[in-house]
């Protein structure tokens, strides 16, 4: 069986599929990022639109609902001129008792170039990369706790945009690390990268056991890990995800992990804060914050479209 | 650099015969869109040296050439730049080498992703011949024939020295 990383990687040493953030060379990463740079400025221009992947068809398979970053991979698709379909399995022939194998067999059949996929199963993109035909490319758009690469690229992108230099920063992480692919993916875009410093905070039952294993620093005090950070990403308390008891209650977490105004004095006066989406307001961030100077969380949905309009160019352009 | 057996023109001296010949046939407020990098780099020269008032715009053509599947894209995009209107402005494109007439055509069809210019010219300070599409220039520094198997390109020295420099093809 292939390694995970060469299923990424032809033989060249290009970016076949887009799968993880985990094992992708920097000098990979870095071309994504400044791809993305020249992509800004497309989506500034009134004519939003280049003819780079016409008669291209791009499916869009969500087997778990996702309305944002679908709708952005969408977008992304078609200012690059592709034909867009979405999926939503989670409605469809999976509940009929088709495999994924099989859907994937027939979406090809239609002529399909690319699948983006979300799965709540970790490693399903994989399975699909390993079986897509050779001139087919895959994308992963979040599969279980695993990765969710091109939000990795998007939140490296925008710390990027606001503070050039990964070699001279302190990041951290706020929340539930142990339930995020966010996270995994930003920790490894941001090490591959150069930054010295990644910290992780958030309850011990939030974080996974062996985390330290990625490199991070980990804190259990909000206050001692944001002292003198430069960027800071919260990250959004997955109710969906809990299954036992790991918190007492969302305003007891606001109140221990919640970013306030407050808290966030204790980073870099000029530290930027970072969310995902979608935000819960008052359980992981207070609205101050979130609506305050230092937020980049709406651009990071504007640079979203054109990391992903450059992965989805750069993947159609490489061979097997 | 690999020059091969070949004789190539000094192309300061090209670029002085190509002022010459748009000095007196552009609009006083021609806009010079230079075609990366090349092209950037002689449209920055011409706009500082031919008399009115020439504004610059840089175009990549990568976001728009019909070669994704063969070639890929390429892995140095750059951006586009035109910071002025298109709209109703005489426009001339300027590259360092025509040849077969596919960077020019990707070149027009972004500039008209910019909106609807009144006219658009094409300078280039070499034409190569092994035109594969019904494109020709309105100024030429010099016709110059070169082997198929050779990428001709400009290069700047330090000083800002323009030289032709030719190469094997790369992949990408």
């Amino acid at each position: 069986m292939l390694s995970k990383k060469n299923l990424q990687l032809n033989e060249n040493g290009d970016l076949r599929h887009l799968l993880a953030i985990e094992g992708l060379p920097k000098r990979i990463i870095e071309r994504i990022l400044d791809t993305a740079e020249s992509f800004v400025g497309v989506n500034e221009r009134e004519v939003k639109v280049v003819p780079l992947l016409r008669g291209k068809s791009i499916f869009n398979i969500f087997f778990e609902n996702s309305t944002r970053t679908r709708t952005t991979f969408e977008i992304a698709a078609k200012r690059l001129s592709a034909d867009v379909v979405n999926l939503d399995v989670a409605r469809s022939s999976t509940n009929k008792g088709e495999t994924i194998l099989d859907t994937i067999a027939n979406l090809t059949a239609m002529h399909a170039d690319m699948f983006v996929v979300r799965h709540a199963e970790s490693g399903a993109p994989y399975l699909i990369a390993q079986h897509a035909a050779p001139h087919v490319h895959v994308v992963n758009a979040g599969d279980g706790r695993h990765e969710h690469p091109t939000q990795g690229l998007l939140d490296v992108f925008t710390i990027r945009k606001y503070k050039k230099d990964f070699t001279r920063l302190t990041v951290a992480i706020v929340g539930d690390v142990l339930h995020s692919r966010v996270a995994r993916s930003q920790i490894h875009a941001l090490t591959t990268l150069g930054v010295p410093e990644v910290r992780v905070i958030g309850p011990r039952t939030l974080l996974p056991a062996d985390i330290e294993r990625l490199g991070v620093r980990v804190f259990t005090s909000l206050e001692e890990g944001l002292k003198g950070v430069d960027v800071v990403t919260m990250l959004r308390l997955q109710n969906e995800r809990m299954t036992g008891a790991l918190l007492p209650s969302a305003s007891e977490y606001f109140s221990r992990y919640g970013l306030t105004p407050q808290k966030l004095a204790l980073a870099k006066p000029d530290a930027i804060v970072l969310h995902p989406g979608p935000m819960n307001r008052g359980v992981e961030i207070d609205s101050a914050v979130a609506d305050g100077k230092q937020a980049v969380i709406l651009p990071q949905v504007t640079y979203g479209i054109a990391v992903r309009m450059a992965v989805m160019a750069i993947l159609s352009g490489s061979t097997r | 650099m690999t020059t091969g057996d070949l004789y190539l023109p000094a192309a300061e001296a090209l670029f002085n015969d190509l002022k010459a010949q748009m000095a007196p046939a552009i609009a006083f407020d021609a806009k010079l869109v230079g075609v990366f990098s090349g092209g950037a780099w002689l449209a920055d020269r011409l706009a500082a040296e031919l008399d009115g008032e020439h504004e610059v715009g840089y175009i990549d053509v990568s976001f728009y050439r019909d070669d994704l599947s063969t070639s890929g894209l390429k892995s140095n995009v750059r951006s586009t730049q035109i910071p002025f209107s298109v709209q109703g402005a005489h426009i001339v494109i300027v590259d360092d080498v025509l040849f077969t007439g596919r960077s020019i055509r990707a070149a027009v069809n972004t500039l008209f992703d910019y909106g609807r210019p009144a006219s658009v010219q094409l300078a280039v300070l070499v034409d190569r011949g092994g035109r594969e599409l019904p494109i020709a220039a309105d100024y030429v520094g010099a016709p110059l024939i070169v082997s198929r198997d050779l990428m001709l390109a400009l290069s700047k020295d330090d000083a800002g020295k323009f030289a032709l420099t030719t190469e094997p093809w790369m992949q990408r």
